[in-house]
Order: C-alpha cells, then structure tokens, then sequence
C-alpha cells in the first residue's frame, strides 16, 4: 500500500536553533500512527509544519504521490489534513449545525435553510454513530462530546489524515472508549490518523505503528506488535546533551516548607513532602497531573479541601496570592502572557508591579526606588529591552522572562514558585535562567519548579516530585534520578519504595 | 544577582528620553488638534476670541470634563460608567433638598458628593462580588438612581436655592469660572493619583489583565470599588457644580451625559480594553467637544449637522489613534 503522506528530510529551524532535523515520517491509508517524544521533540512543530502554520526549510512532503507545499492553513485544509486539539475549535455558542455549516449555510429564498442544516447534520453524524443533536449549541455538550463534534466537523470538511494532539486529557476512561471507537471507525473508513498521546496504555489499545522522535530527530518507526513500553521509553529519553547544565551543589538546611495530604477534590490528592532551605525541588509529571493547580494552591491563587502546609514549622493557611506573598512568597507562572505579565504596560511598570513596603511611602510611589529597581534587574538579568518604556507585549519570551523573574526579585520573596520557568525560552537565555535560579539558591533562598522538560528538571534540581493524575508517585534524590526512570514513573509504570510507604501511613 | 552594584537611573532615563514624544503622543496630537481649532475659530468668527463666549466654553466643558475624570478611571480598568448621568440628577437632588430645608450649602454638598461616592462603591460591590459585566451592573444602577431621584423629586424641579450657593456657579476667580478650577484641581489631583501612587499603579494593572493584578497580590476588591467610587464622585461633584450653574436641580439633570463622558475619555485616548488613557487626554478630548459644538454654532451650523460631525469625530479620533498605535508598534 502506497503511503497517504511520506515526509522524508524535513528540517526546520528557529533563529538558529534546530527544532527539527531530517525527520522521515509516513502514514499509510486507514493507519492509526502514534507519534511519540518527549516535550521538545518537536512533535509540535512538526503538526505545525503539516498544518501550514510553520513552513519547512528543507525536505519534502509527498501527499498522494504529489510532492506538496503547505503555505497556508487553508492549504492544509485543502489538501484534506486536519488536526484535532484540547481545546475544542469550535464556534460554541452555535449549534452543532450551525459549526457544520459555517460559512456555507444553505438557502431557500434567500433565508438560511434550517431544516437542511440539521437535518444533514443529523445524517452525518448518525453515519458516524456519534450520538448528539445538531440542533444542541455546542457549549451544552460535555467536553467529550464536543471532542467527538470537532472530529465530525473536520471529516465533513473532507479531512483524510486526522492528527489527534493529546485528545484524551481531559476525558473520562467511558469518554476515552467513546473517542476510540470513533477512531477505529475513521481508521476503517480509510482515514489515517496521527496520534499524539503521552499515555503509553491508549498507543498500544488503538495504535497499529509507532515513530518516536527526540531532541528534533527521527528515532524509529515500529510496528505495535513489536515493541512494549519499555523499549519506547528508553527510545525517547537517554539523549547527548547539548545543552550545559550548571553543575548543582546543595546543602542541607533546615525545613522552611512542609506539605502534609494536601489534597484538592478534581486536581490532586494526598500530596506530601517538604523543602529545606536553599533546595531546588523539582515536580515532573505529564500534562494533566496536577502540578500547576498544586502550587497555585501553594500561592493561595486556587483553593484546596484538606490537608496542612507549614511554613517555617508554623501552620499557614493561603488565602490570596497577595497573603502569601506577604509571607515572601512568589509564583513565575506557566502562561506568562495570560498569568505573570501586564502585556500592554511597560518594562518598568512590570518590573515593579509587585508591591513592596520601600517602593511607596502614605501611598504614593517613590520614583527613585523604582527606577533604582528598574536598572538594576534591567542590567542584572540583562534583559534586553530598547528603553524602560518599551511595552513587554514586544520584547522576546526570554526577556519576557526575565521580567516576570525581576518583578518576583525586586520582592526578596524566600521561596520562588517556578511553573515551567524555561517554556517558550531560547536556548541562550535558558542558560543564564539555570545560572540565575543557581545564584538564588546559593544566596538562601528556596526553588520550587515544575518542568516537564526531563534533562531540566534531573539537572537542576535536587530532589524530584514526580505527580500522574494528581497522585504523587515519589520523590527521587538528584542521583538517583534518570530520565528513564522519572519517565516510568510520570507514565504509571513505576513507583518509588517512597511513594508506597507513605501511602500505608495514611 | 539582586545584590549586583546600583546603577545609576540616570543612565536609563537618558536613553529613553527620545521616546517622551512617543509616550505622550496621543495629548500632543490632541492639544495640536485644539489649538489649529482655535485659530481657525478666532479667524472666522468675530465673537470666537471673546471673554464672554471662552467663558461659556469653559463652563459648558468642565461639567462634561469633571465626569470624564472619573469615567477614565474606571475605562483604564477595563470597565465603563453608565450610572454617572443619573448620579449627577442624584447629586442636585440631595444638594438641592437639603439646603431648601435649611442645610448650609457646604454641608449639603459634601452630604450629596459622600452619597455619590457610595452609588460609586456600590458599582463596584456588583462588578466584583457578583461578577456582572461593569455596563450592565451600571446600566441598572444608571436606571435605579434615576428612578429614585424622579420619585423622591415628585419628577419636580427643586429651585429657590439660597443664594450663597448660586453664587458659586457664576463666580470668577482670576478671570476663569469658578467650574474650571474645579475641573482644574480634579484633573491634577487624578493625574497624581492616576501616576504617582500604589492606586494608580494597581488601575493599570487591573486593566491590563485582572488575573495577572490578582497573581501579583492586587486586591481586586480594593481597587475596583475605590475606582468606581471616585467615577461616582466626580458625577456628584459634577452634579453640584452644574446645579449651581443652572440654578435649579431637575430630575432629569445629567441624562445622557454618561456618553459625552466616555466620548471625551476615548478621543482622550482611553481604550474600552482597559489599561490605556489618561487624565490630560479626557481633559483635552472634553475641550474639542465643546469647541467644536460651541464653534460650530457660531457659524452658524445648524445643531444636527454638528451632531453628526461630534460623532463622527469621536470614532476618527479613534481610528487615527490606533492607526497612530499600530504604525509605533511595528
């Protein structure tokens, strides 16, 4: 059978840095094709070339035995690829018709045919034995459902190779059942899927080969029937670094922050451990864990139902981001656009966005304890910025970086929550991060990180949470931590001696 | 890293002093703007130039202006307010029954501005405990008050206002009218207040995302109900300005001067996404309203022409900022 699409060579880089080199990949007709690697394995970019939204430097891709250039989306779409994403891409105040239709709704005397919108509708989705009323506005239908309308809506566009990025993580097991009936049917009918998906147990359920791609190169392709989990995961970690770390020293302090069965009812639960003084403690886990709501509770930005933190052996009880922040703490967040900066205001606004006792006095702002503020991080943290004034909405994600970084700084917090501190960050500016949380550390204060990126997270830290599912499944020293061994652990093949015992105590 | 040697601010200031221009370019296009209208106004109409007719332009602008102020307040958090027409009736109202009944006319005006400021706080209690969009909630407060006001006024006027308050409304002090150093001084304690403290800073924060306000320790609570309560303030001020003016408070004082207000706030340069806008701009967006209106008049254009041209004026002003913005950024 000759191949629906057969990419060889593809190459693409980002000022400089390679995303993606001589990556091969095909897909046969009515083939599921896993797709695997770990974050920054260039899975994304690689949907994105095939999607139109990034444009190849070299190499080719072959559709159908015609050799393609996917300039645009619309090309993409044109040629019959569709991608399928969490978070639904669909109108959800219209009815599911309506999103059928959309842009070609059909006329009868110059009024909009609705008995033909739904009525076809209906037939399509009863042909696909989905089982929802196009007549329901999408937003009334469960997130499951609304996934299994996305997948109709892309099909009824003509799509013939369906790219699936992550589809079951926020889906119930019934739900995930739902969806791969939905997918074998597809396969069937001769369309060929794409499946991302970090859940090693739904590749091998419903994947008939796998590719693994890791540091932007290709790895191997394999039948299902010929490999096991264990093989993938050493297939995708245990790389070259190229990327210096810098070396990590640590010494034993007294306990500043201890964690007892924190526990909230949809995110996580019974989470435990505790953090000295000048550590950097690590939580590893794949998207869905649970680890961003877990310091967000920390930060007293999202609620929790039970448990105890103790700061400094005292109990405390976070209120509001603005109470614990008083207590010296600060949280650099994931979504740095929605969450830590204040896009349209500029560099110096953000750097003193946080509130500190000497930046005002009887409320009005002491300019030359900002400016002195300002330049200091400015030239600290060498962000790179055309003047003060410069709005942050313009500068890198690197600098952005930095500046979220300096507005925590200029506080003198004792513990720094890190949420993904790197993501979105160039290699270069990577490095001075690492240097810098180094530098924090050695100066007594306290690192809290989340990565999902595994050479980060073994590299920095000294000990290392590893969540699945909100659930905690240990904690590892620094030398005991190996990529294959974090990544058994975050996928529910493995569990630390730790991990168990302390759930007998509970 | 944070205890790095102290640079010297200076040599952050320097370099950035090319962008001054930049940074205040909206209120320099906007006084370039009012001043080419002047000129052209001083040429055209004999009466223009006058101390009679600049007079009346000041008084007709600072009741509009005073609002304003507030009004910017609000929009560079992100939000609107509909109620400060009708809290401008409230504000005659309680200053006009209270002093017919006896009351000193100090004490009555600082009873109505505290009674406005709370409509104010009120705004913001619905805005940020209930989560109701800032135009509905203030939709229906802008209809509450004005039906209070028409009932506890038996929709009657409330004139025969002693004459120690009436005085104030035509009163001059060097020269201007009493009502533009009302505005002037509210314009200069908002610009302080707007740059110069944790409140300002805290408005703009707001503006730019709630979310990232909250994340950096930002009372939401605080500062959205401390800033709807100034826009009700500076309605209730506006209130017993204009009823000291007019000499009489009716019930359907200040209607539709919630949108003449935002109109003067947007051509000031205050965007409806929040974060962007300032004192000098709605100060300057009120005065080339009421140039163009008053001058308009005086050559005689009709009321409806001018009508059309003011709204036309307010969504080009607009659109040539964004234009402005756009070409900036890129």
């Amino acid at each position: 059978m000759s191949p629906l699409i057969k990419i060889e060579n593809l190459s693409k880089s980002f000022g400089g840095v390679r995303a993606l080199s001589s990556v091969n990949f095909e897909v046969l007709p009515g083939e599921v094709h896993a797709l695997v690697g770990e974050n920054g394995a260039g899975k994304s970019t690689l949907i994105k070339i095939l999607m139109g939204v990034y444009h190849k430097d070299i190499g080719s891709i072959v559709i159908d035995g015609n050799e393609q250039e996917i300039r645009n989306p619309s090309k993409a779409k044109e040629i019959g690829l569709a991608a399928v994403y969490q978070d639904v891409m669909l109108a959800r105040h219209l009815s599911v018709g309506e999103n059928f239709f959309m842009g070609s709704l059909p006329l009868k005397g110059g009024l909009v045919d609705w008995n033909l919108v739904f009525k076809r509708a209906d037939e399509f989705l009863a042909g696909l034995e989905i089982a929802v009323d196009s007549r329901h506005l999408v937003s009334e239908l469960t997130i499951a459902r609304q996934q299994l309308v996305a997948i109709a809506k892309v099909v009824w566009q003509g799509a013939r190779l369906i790219i699936f990025d992550e589809p079951t993580a926020l889906l119930t097991t019934a739900e995930t059942d739902m969806l791969f009936e939905i997918i074998r049917r597809l396969s069937r009918e001769g369309k060929s899927i794409v499946y991302i998906s970090h859940r090693m147990e739904e590749i091998f359920s419903i994947c008939d080969r796998v590719t693994v791609l890791k540091d932007g190169r290709y790895v191997a392709t394999l039948p299902i029937t010929e490999t096991d989990k264990d093989q993938l995961v050493s297939l995708m970690v245990g790389r070259n670094l190229e990327e210096a770390f810098p070396s990590r020293h640590c010494r034993a302090a007294e306990t500043i922050l201890e964690v007892r069965h924190l526990s909230s009812a949809r995110h996580f639960a019974d989470i435990s451990f505790s953090v000295s003084r000048g550590e950097i403690f690590g939580i590893y886990g794949l998207v869905g864990a649970g680890r961003t709501q877990l310091m967000h509770a920390l930060f007293g930005a999202d609620r929790y139902d039970s448990g105890e933190i103790l700061l400094n052996g005292r109990p405390v009880r976070p209120r509001s981001p603005m109470n614990m922040i008083k207590r010296g703490f600060g949280l650099v967040c994931e979504d740095r656009k929605q969450q830590s900066l204040a896009l349209p205001l500029d560099v110096r606004t953000n750097l003193n966005l946080v509130h500190r006792p000497q930046s005002t006095r009887f409320g009005f702002l002491r300019p030359e304890v900002e400016w002195e503020t300002t330049s200091r991080f400015i030239r600290a943290l060498n962000i790179k910025a055309s003047s003060p004034y410069q709005k942050v909405s313009n500068l890198s994600g690197g600098n952005q970086q930095k500046v979220v970084i300096g507005k925590w700084l200029s506080i003198e917090p004792q513990i720094l929550l890190f949420d993904e501190p790197t993501i979105g960050v160039d290699v270069g500016a990577r490095l001075e991060i690492y240097n810098l949380l180094q530098k924090l550390v050695d100066g007594g204060k306290t690192i809290l990180m989340i990565s999902s990126y595994l050479p980060e997270v073994i590299a920095i830290a000294d000990r290392i949470l590893v969540m699945r599912e909100g659930k905690s499944m240990g904690i590892i020293d620094h030398q005991d931590a190996t990529e294959e061994k974090l990544l058994r652990m975050a996928s529910g093949l493995e569990k630390s001696a730790s991990a168990s015992s302390e759930q007998a105590t509970v | 890293m944070a205890t790095a040697p102290l640079t010297k601010p200076e040599s952050v200031r320097r370099q950035s002093r090319g962008s001054v221009l930049q940074r205040y370019g909206t209120e320099v296009t906007l006084a370039s703007i009012l001043i080419v209208l002047c000129i052209f106004l001083s040429f055209t109409s004999p009466v223009f130039l006058t101390s009679g007719n600049l007079s009346n332009l000041v008084k007709q602008s600072a009741i509009n202006g005073i609002i304003a102020l507030g009004m910017t307040v609000v929009i560079i958090t992100g939000g609107i307010d509909l109620s400060v027409g009708s809290v401008v009736g409230l504000a005659g109202m309680i200053v006009g029954m209270l002093m017919t009944s006896g009351t000193p006319p100090l004490v009555a005006a600082i009873i109505a501005v505290i009674a406005c400021f709370v409509v104010g706080v009120g705004n913001g209690i619905m805005i940020h405990e209930g989560g109701i969009a800032p135009f509905i909630a203030t939709l229906g407060s802008m209809t509450m008050v004005r039906g209070l006001v028409q009932l506890l006024t038996n929709a009657r006027t409330i004139s025969g206002l002693p004459e120690a308050f009436l005085r104030f409304g035509n009163a001059d002090y060097f020269g201007v009218p009493s009502q533009f150093w009302v505005w002037a001084i509210l314009a200069v304690i908002l610009t302080i207040m707007l740059n110069r403290t944790r409140f300002g800073r805290n408005v703009y924060a707001i503006g730019s995302s709630p979310e990232v306000a909250r994340l950096s320790g930002i009372s939401l609570r605080a500062n959205l109900y401390f800033a709807y309560g100034i826009s009700g303030l500076m309605a209730g001020i506006a209130g017993v300005v204009l009823t000291a003016r007019v000499r009489m408070a009716a019930p359907t004082a200040g209607s539709t001067y919630e949108l003449y207000a935002i109109a003067a706030a947007v051509i000031g340069g205050a965007s409806l996404s929040g974060a962007q806008g300032t004192i000098m701009g709605s100060v300057l967006g009120a005065l080339i309203m009421t140039t163009i209106a008053s001058g308009g008049n005086l050559l005689g254009i009709d009321a409806f022409t001018l009508q059309i041209a003011i709204g036309a004026l307010i969504v080009l002003a607009v659109w040539i900022d964004r234009i402005r913005k756009g070409r900036m950024a890129s």
